[in-house]
């Protein structure tokens, strides 16, 4: 059992997790970002590495993903800012980003070191469920991460059960199928979805991310699901002054 | 085929369909039913007849007489610049456009380099009455102005791609991403044989026509079917697997891909694929790309915005991988220079993508009696600026 196996078999619910791009707004910040997150109440993190072409990001963690590149940061570097993590942090990380520069890295390598530094979890979105299956499974087995896929609501159900059976922690349900940091309306339809795949009864709990920005989001999430992301909306709050204080306030924002 | 893809769209150890689930849907279902509607006997009906009597297919095949007694060889161009809009782009915006409706799509997107894949879609959305956007980085739509302004003319909204090098990569992406926020009614018309299976195969399909035409034409003219050589600029490489694929098969056939070397492939502005690139992905597909080692997709340049471009289609990945195929260069300057040639000894205006083809027959070593193809992808109306500038005409 890794960290979140724990967080999840805990029967804790309303689990908050925040997303952040490593290297913004500067480098060496992941661990006190890290930290402060912790100490805000936060259930676990999810560390971006940044991508130069991230399809499936909307402006804001564009931004972040450009900046951190531009101040230099890489796999290679965040692994080296993530080092004594483990130290400070006790919360389940997993890391967040696109496969090639995981495949530049090294995809055995890039799974150990992931490990190494105390990573419980992989999110790849680019990462297609045949090419993780033939060629990477064992690398995230042996290292003990878990690979955490997307659903969304165009996802069959044949395929979410599929889904199901490779997961061995959450599934990360998209709220809509957009880019990240699309300000979500809840809607029927999107409840519907939600209270469809809740009432699949998966094995894997479910968290809901994009779209995630405030109270009403968190709230609506955690009627259908064991928790929710918040991605862009932090990352926005990170390019403000004196974010590490203001974490606290920024999370009661989102959960109270 | 030998050269083909297999059943989950690789090409040797090229391809896939590297997407975020996002997109999973829209591209199983156009694997599921791509090759039903292109075997469809109405949509072949249709395609045909819209090959011939709208897009003016099929091409000539023109010796080039005084091309060939400048390199000693029978050289024969293949005339995709006498297209309806001017360029090979079309055949593919045809096909996928009668795809799209038979898909019940509402609205297509499309991204657009040199602006002729996104004039080809909007021309073929004006057709068929469907909305078009069309994404085009806005370096691109500065340097392609003529272009910008037609598919306004056509009724396609140009969205400018203003992230990274605000070139084509770029509108690339922002049109994945319209894509992921549009999943249901909207059809995304890629113009390369680029991008996750089955988008290399189906384009590569749709632009088949050049070389089916090219080989029953030099059996006409020269009594047989193989050429020597088969040459191509590449960007992505749609011209050049439609003037490959028919040939693919026949080993006597050699096939030299021509990309941009920019300034140089050691300057730092280029866009030669192949010899500044390594294996990874880009776009959806496992192929080769201009990257960091950190995996960071490094900005190309070229002088030309249809082949500024980090990759290459994983078809040509795998051709060059196992040198079925032969890729070189050209750069900008030799581009340019071979351009006026060819307006200068055939009265032929070309795209400065395939003068890029036409520069390089500069270094070729032909014997007297060789057959020579090349691919006239597009014509240069769009490039007179460039031309202008460059020339001070």
């Amino acid at each position: 059992m890794n960290r979140l196996n724990k967080l999840f078999a805990s029967g804790k619910s309303r689990l908050l997790s925040i997303y952040f791009t490593a290297g913004y707004p500067a480098l060496n910040t992941t661990v006190a970002i890290a930290e402060a997150l912790e100490k805000a109440g936060v259930d676990f993190l999810e560390i971006g590495f940044p991508y130069s072409d991230p399809v499936a990001d909307g402006p804001t963690i564009q931004h972040s993903s450009q900046k951190a590149l531009e101040k230099g940061m890489t796999l290679a570097r965040l692994f080296e800012e993530l080092k004594d993590i483990r130290k400070k942090v006790n919360i389940p990380i997993l890391l967040m980003g696109y496969v090639n520069p995981m495949v530049q890295y090294g995809v055995e390598r890039f799974c150990k070191k992931a490990a190494d530094v105390g990573v419980d979890g992989i999110i790849v979105p680019d990462l297609p469920m045949y090419e993780y299956e033939q060629l990477y499974a064992k690398y995230f087995a042996e290292n003990k991460l878990s690979n955490i896929f997307l659903v969304t609501p165009q996802t069959s159900e044949e395929r979410i059960r599929k889904i199901d059976s490779l997961s061995n922690s959450f599934i990360y349900l998209l709220s809509s199928s957009s880019i990240t940091g699309k300000n979500l309306q809840v809607s029927n339809a999107i409840e519907d979805y939600y209270k469809r795949v809740k009432d699949m009864h998966l094995d894997n709990p479910a968290i809901i991310g994009f779209g995630i920005t405030g109270q009403e989001t968190f709230n609506k999430a955690c009627e259908y699901a064991r928790g929710a992301i918040v991605g862009s909306a932090f990352v926005k709050f990170l390019g403000t002054e004196n974010y590490l204080e203001r974490m606290p306030e920024f999370i009661r924002s989102i959960r109270s | 085929m030998k050269y083909g893809v297999n059943e989950q769209g690789y090409y040797g150890d090229f391809g896939g369909a590297y997407i975020p689930e996002m997109l999973y849907p829209n591209i199983e279902e156009l694997r599921q039913q791509y090759l039903n509607i292109l075997h469809d006997p109405g949509f072949k009906a249709e395609f045909d007849q819209l090959l011939k009597d709208y897009v003016g297919r099929p091409s000539p095949l023109y010796h080039a007489k005084r091309y060939s007694e400048k390199y000693g060889a029978n050289i024969f161009f293949k005339r995709e610049d006498l297209n309806h809009t001017g360029s090979h782009k079309i055949n593919n915006a045809i096909g996928q456009i009668l795809l799209a409706i038979r898909l019940g799509k509402k609205r297509i997107i499309a991204e657009t380099g040199a602006g002729q894949h996104g004039v080809a879609t909007a021309t073929v959305c004006a057709l068929k009455g469907i909305e078009c956007v069309v994404y085009m980085g806005e370096v691109d739509m500065e340097r392609q102005a003529p272009n910008v302004a037609r598919m306004k003319m056509l009724g396609a909204k140009v969205v400018p791609a203003t992230s990274g090098s605000k070139t084509l990569k770029d509108a690339t992406n922002e049109a994945m991403r319209d894509w992921i926020n549009n999943p249901v009614d909207t059809h995304y018309i890629i113009g390369s044989v680029v991008g996750p299976y089955p988008y290399p195969e189906m384009v590569a399909q749709f632009q088949s026509i050049i070389s089916l035409e090219a080989k029953k034409q030099l059996k006409e003219q020269t009594g047989n079917e193989l050429p020597d050589y088969v040459m191509a600029c590449v960007g992505g490489g749609s011209n050049a697997m439609g003037m490959f694929y028919h040939f693919l098969d026949d080993e006597s056939v050699k096939l030299m891909a021509v990309e941009a070397a920019g300034q140089g492939v050691d300057s730092g502005h280029s866009a030669a694929t192949t010899f500044l690139g390594k294996e990874g992905v880009l776009h959806g597909s496992r192929t080769i790309l201009m990257q960091t080692d950190d995996g960071q997709v490094v900005e190309p340049y070229s002088i030309s915005a249809g082949l500024d471009y980090p990759g290459i289609g994983p078809q040509h990945a795998h051709l060059y991988k196992i040198k079925r195929a032969h890729y070189v260069n050209a750069t900008d300057d030799e581009a340019l220079k071979a351009g006026l040639l060819c307006c200068q000894l055939e009265g032929i205006i070309p795209a400065i993508e395939t003068a890029h083809a036409l520069a390089y027959l500069e270094k070729m070593q032909f014997k007297k009696d060789d057959n020579v193809v090349i691919c006239i992808s597009g014509r240069g109306d769009k490039d007179l600026n460039t031309y202008i500038k460059y020339f001070n005409f």
